[in-house]
């Protein structure tokens, strides 16, 4: 058996930080899953019939449909029938100021670091934050009203914009898409609507925090970004959670629609809830499908992920690349430490001529966690003069855990051109020592290796998430040196 | 001054250093010769503080300080350099940022203000003279894809920059050309004053026609079994290391 280390050991050791519990009061339907359920959902949001019919539809076909198991994951069974499907902060009049949030919830806000105020007054981010499924207070409305963009609650658009809800709706993740896309259509909560019109350039980055909060409770967000012709909009999605016992199930759905010439820029922190590091109980099942298509020619749609929370992590952002010369992109840095599990990676469907798409994924495993990344490309007979290029790194701390790479190649054009590179290193006691020998403290060490092998990914970032996720690394890495 | 009193040290219980007894003034220059195996690396280990070397008997102190009490970023704040004999890599981090951390850290000990990233580049770049480096090496990963040679110079140009005042040269001969050798060699002699001492150690007398050694110790099987000035290591050259074994 291998000898353990005592240096990364602790180095690794650190424990999640944003674990605490908001003392709100919930109304929770009870678990279980039928259509009444589902009818209740949909009642509780005043939904237009069309959309109830919609979920049924997906709810029986969810029900004829099997779990996936290709992924490397390990996970006790799920229990669908012990979750409750709908959670909403207990209503209360419409909120016009910030003055009128729950202070309870707005020092949870403080405690996470995004303090509401400071944002509306100092940084250039709408915040439309999403406590358990149900929006509470969407700012910069009116900034944003201007430039035509919606940006508002998926719950909200359905009343304000049902023509936009229903045309995209489904579009490119169809409810039959997947297991956990079918249960998300049937039984989604809220989410995020994203709508910019042509040849608008968003004024701002638009961000949403997502925050899971109530026991047993399933997240099932929904998203949807529509980028009319010669639009630009830059979509930021960030999330931690709190401690928990239960295991809890979170699928969202995000859809982005890129017509001709117009760009979607997609970045996500993923902080939920890992587990107990030592035993790996109760962290969050993230089971993500996240699709985007550039519809339009010339468009361009670009991932960028810094995942280091759940204990699952199920998740492919994907480029439909339909549209002539259109771009798709995917920057990754996924980390699983103690029991963490990530099963993750991209595809990239080429379908139009010259369409060109980059992956570059890191990978950084600690303690006893298994990170994955899977990725197809594939090249369809139109694509003429296509071109892939794939970069997947791993970096390995410590001897317990395990780095996979799992690479899908398909090209029907011998037109295509495709690179992919691939690495795997390790943060070595040799390295540590270097750095302890020239003054450099095992934490900062750590770090600094991390920061450096994830640069490229991070540059991806906006300015203010980078920062952020250099923070996280730090946090999720190496607080616990002694 | 470093002062090694009566160490028995090894690794996995296993006795390498047998009672090594050893004085370094400020000032000074050691060399500590021997065959393979003999514990050269083990005494570097040991006074720099690597993980999984254990000391059973005696006592390391550098100024008054017990060293083996210290981390070992403890001790290379304190002023202890080691030159490693094999340089590690540590792909994706930056050359310059990682000599700045360095230098940053001890400034940081010393209470004084750490350096910004513009007045750092004039220093590196005046250091990087000495070494005969060009600045192409400031802006690769740490050793990343560096030859031998290259790394070694890279180990000077860290000791110029952090300006320790007791630098340890494992074996910083090894692996270098003639001209590489004379550079290193002349990088050392350069930093040598009154206040700094060294400790090098080597296979081979070469090195030492460099930079004059003010005392030159044999090791055989983790003892020192005979010390004397220069003119040891020429007798060493010519007669070998088995007249001093038993």
């Amino acid at each position: 058996m291998a000898k353990s280390n005592p240096i990364i050991d602790s180095a690794i050791s650190q424990e999640y930080e944003y674990g605490f519990v908001t003392d709100i009061e919930q109304e929770t339907i009870p678990p279980g899953l039928n259509e009444d359920v589902i009818r209740l959902i949909s009642s509780k949001k005043n939904e237009p019939d069309w959309l109830l019919e919609w979920r049924l539809k997906a709810y029986n076909q969810w029900l004829k449909m099997e779990e996936p198991n290709w992924a490397k994951l390990h996970y006790a069974e799920i229990d669908f029938q012990a979750i409750s499907y709908y959670s909403a902060p207990k209503e209360k009049e419409k909120l016009k100021s910030l003055d009128e949030v729950d202070p309870e919830l707005l020092e949870t806000y403080t405690k996470l670091g995004i303090p509401l105020e400071e944002q509306k007054m100092l940084a250039n981010v709408a915040v439309d934050a999403v406590f358990d499924s149900v929006s509470v207070t969407t700012t910069f409305k009116e900034e944003l009203g201007k430039a035509g963009v919606i940006f508002c609650s998926f719950s909200e658009a359905v009343k304000t914009h049902p023509e936009l809800i229903r045309k995209y709706l489904g579009s490119v993740v169809p409810p039959t898409d997947n297991y956990f896309a079918a249960l998300n259509s049937a039984v989604f909560s809220d989410g995020s609507f994203v709508y910019i019109p042509k040849g608008v350039r968003c004024p701002m980055e638009l961000s949403t925090y997502f925050r899971i909060n109530a026991a047993n409770t399933g997240q099932f967000e929904r998203t949807l970004i529509i980028a009319e012709e010669g639009s630009h909009v830059s979509y930021l999605e960030g999330c931690t959670a709190p401690m928990r016992d239960e295991n809890q199930l979170h699928a969202a759905v995000v859809e982005l629609i890129a017509h001709k010439n117009a760009e979607i820029k997609y970045s996500t922190v993923q902080n939920w809830y890992p587990g107990d590091p030592k035993t790996g109980r109760g962290g969050i099942y993230n089971f993500v499908t996240k699709r985007g298509i550039c519809i339009g020619d010339n468009s361009k749609i670009s991932w960028t992920q810094v995942e280091t929370g759940s204990a699952l992590t199920w998740k492919y952002p994907s480029c439909i690349l339909k549209g002539d010369n259109s771009v798709g992109e995917f920057y990754s840095v996924a980390l699983s430490n103690n029991f963490q599990q990530a099963d993750t990676g991209t595809k990239m469907i080429h379908i139009g001529k010259n369409t060109r798409s980059t992956i570059i994924s890191k990978g950084i495993s600690a303690g006893k966690g298994q990170n994955t990344y899977r990725g197809g490309v594939k090249i369809m007979k139109s694509a003429e003069y296509a071109r892939n290029y794939s970069q997947c790194d791993s970096i390995l701390i410590g001897d317990e855990c395990g780095a996979h790479t799992f690479p899908y190649i398909d090209v029907r054009n011998p037109t295509a051109q495709m690179e992919h590179e691939a690495s795997t290193s390790r943060i070595g006691e040799d390295q540590l020592f270097y750095c302890n020998q020239r003054g450099i403290s095992t934490e900062d060490a750590v770090s600094m290796i991390v920061n450096g092998f994830c640069k490229k990914v991070f540059n991806e970032l906006p300015m203010e998430f980078a920062v952020e996720a250099q923070k996280l690394m730090e946090v999720s890495l190496e607080g616990a040196v002694g | 001054m470093l002062e090694i009193k009566n160490l028995h040290a090894g690794v996995d219980e296993k006795e390498i250093l047998k009672g090594i007894n050893l004085f370094v003034k400020p000032g000074e220059l050691h060399a500590i010769m021997g065959p393979n195996g003999s514990g050269k690396s083990t005494l570097a280990n040991i006074i720099t503080g690597r993980d999984h070397y254990e000391v059973m008997e005696g006592s390391v102190t550098y100024n008054g300080k017990d060293l083996l009490d210290m981390s070992p970023e403890d001790r290379a704040l304190s002023g202890i350099f080691m030159s490693f004999q094999y340089p590690v890599v540590i792909p994706g981090v930056n050359n310059t940022y990682f000599l700045r951390a360095a230098l940053n850290a001890k400034l940081k000990n010393q209470g004084l203000k750490e350096m910004n990233a513009v007045d750092f580049m004039h220093l590196i770049r005046e250091k990087l003279k000495r070494v005969q480096m060009d600045e192409k090496y400031l802006t690769r990963a740490v050793n990343d894809g560096f030859s031998g040679g290259e790394k070694k110079r890279n180990e000077i140009l860290q000791m110029l920059t952090l300006e320790p005042t007791f630098s340890i040269l494992d074996e910083t001969d090894s692996g270098l050309d003639i001209d590489a050798l004379k550079i290193v060699a002349d990088g050392v002699n350069n930093f040598r004053n009154k206040e700094r001492s060294f400790l090098a150690i080597t296979h081979y007398q070469r090195l030492l026609e460099y930079m004059a050694p003010d005392f030159i110790h044999v090791l055989i099987d983790g003892k020192i079994v005979k010390s004397g000035d220069k003119s040891l290591a020429i007798e060493l050259e010519k007669k070998g290391y088995s007249w001093l074994e038993k």
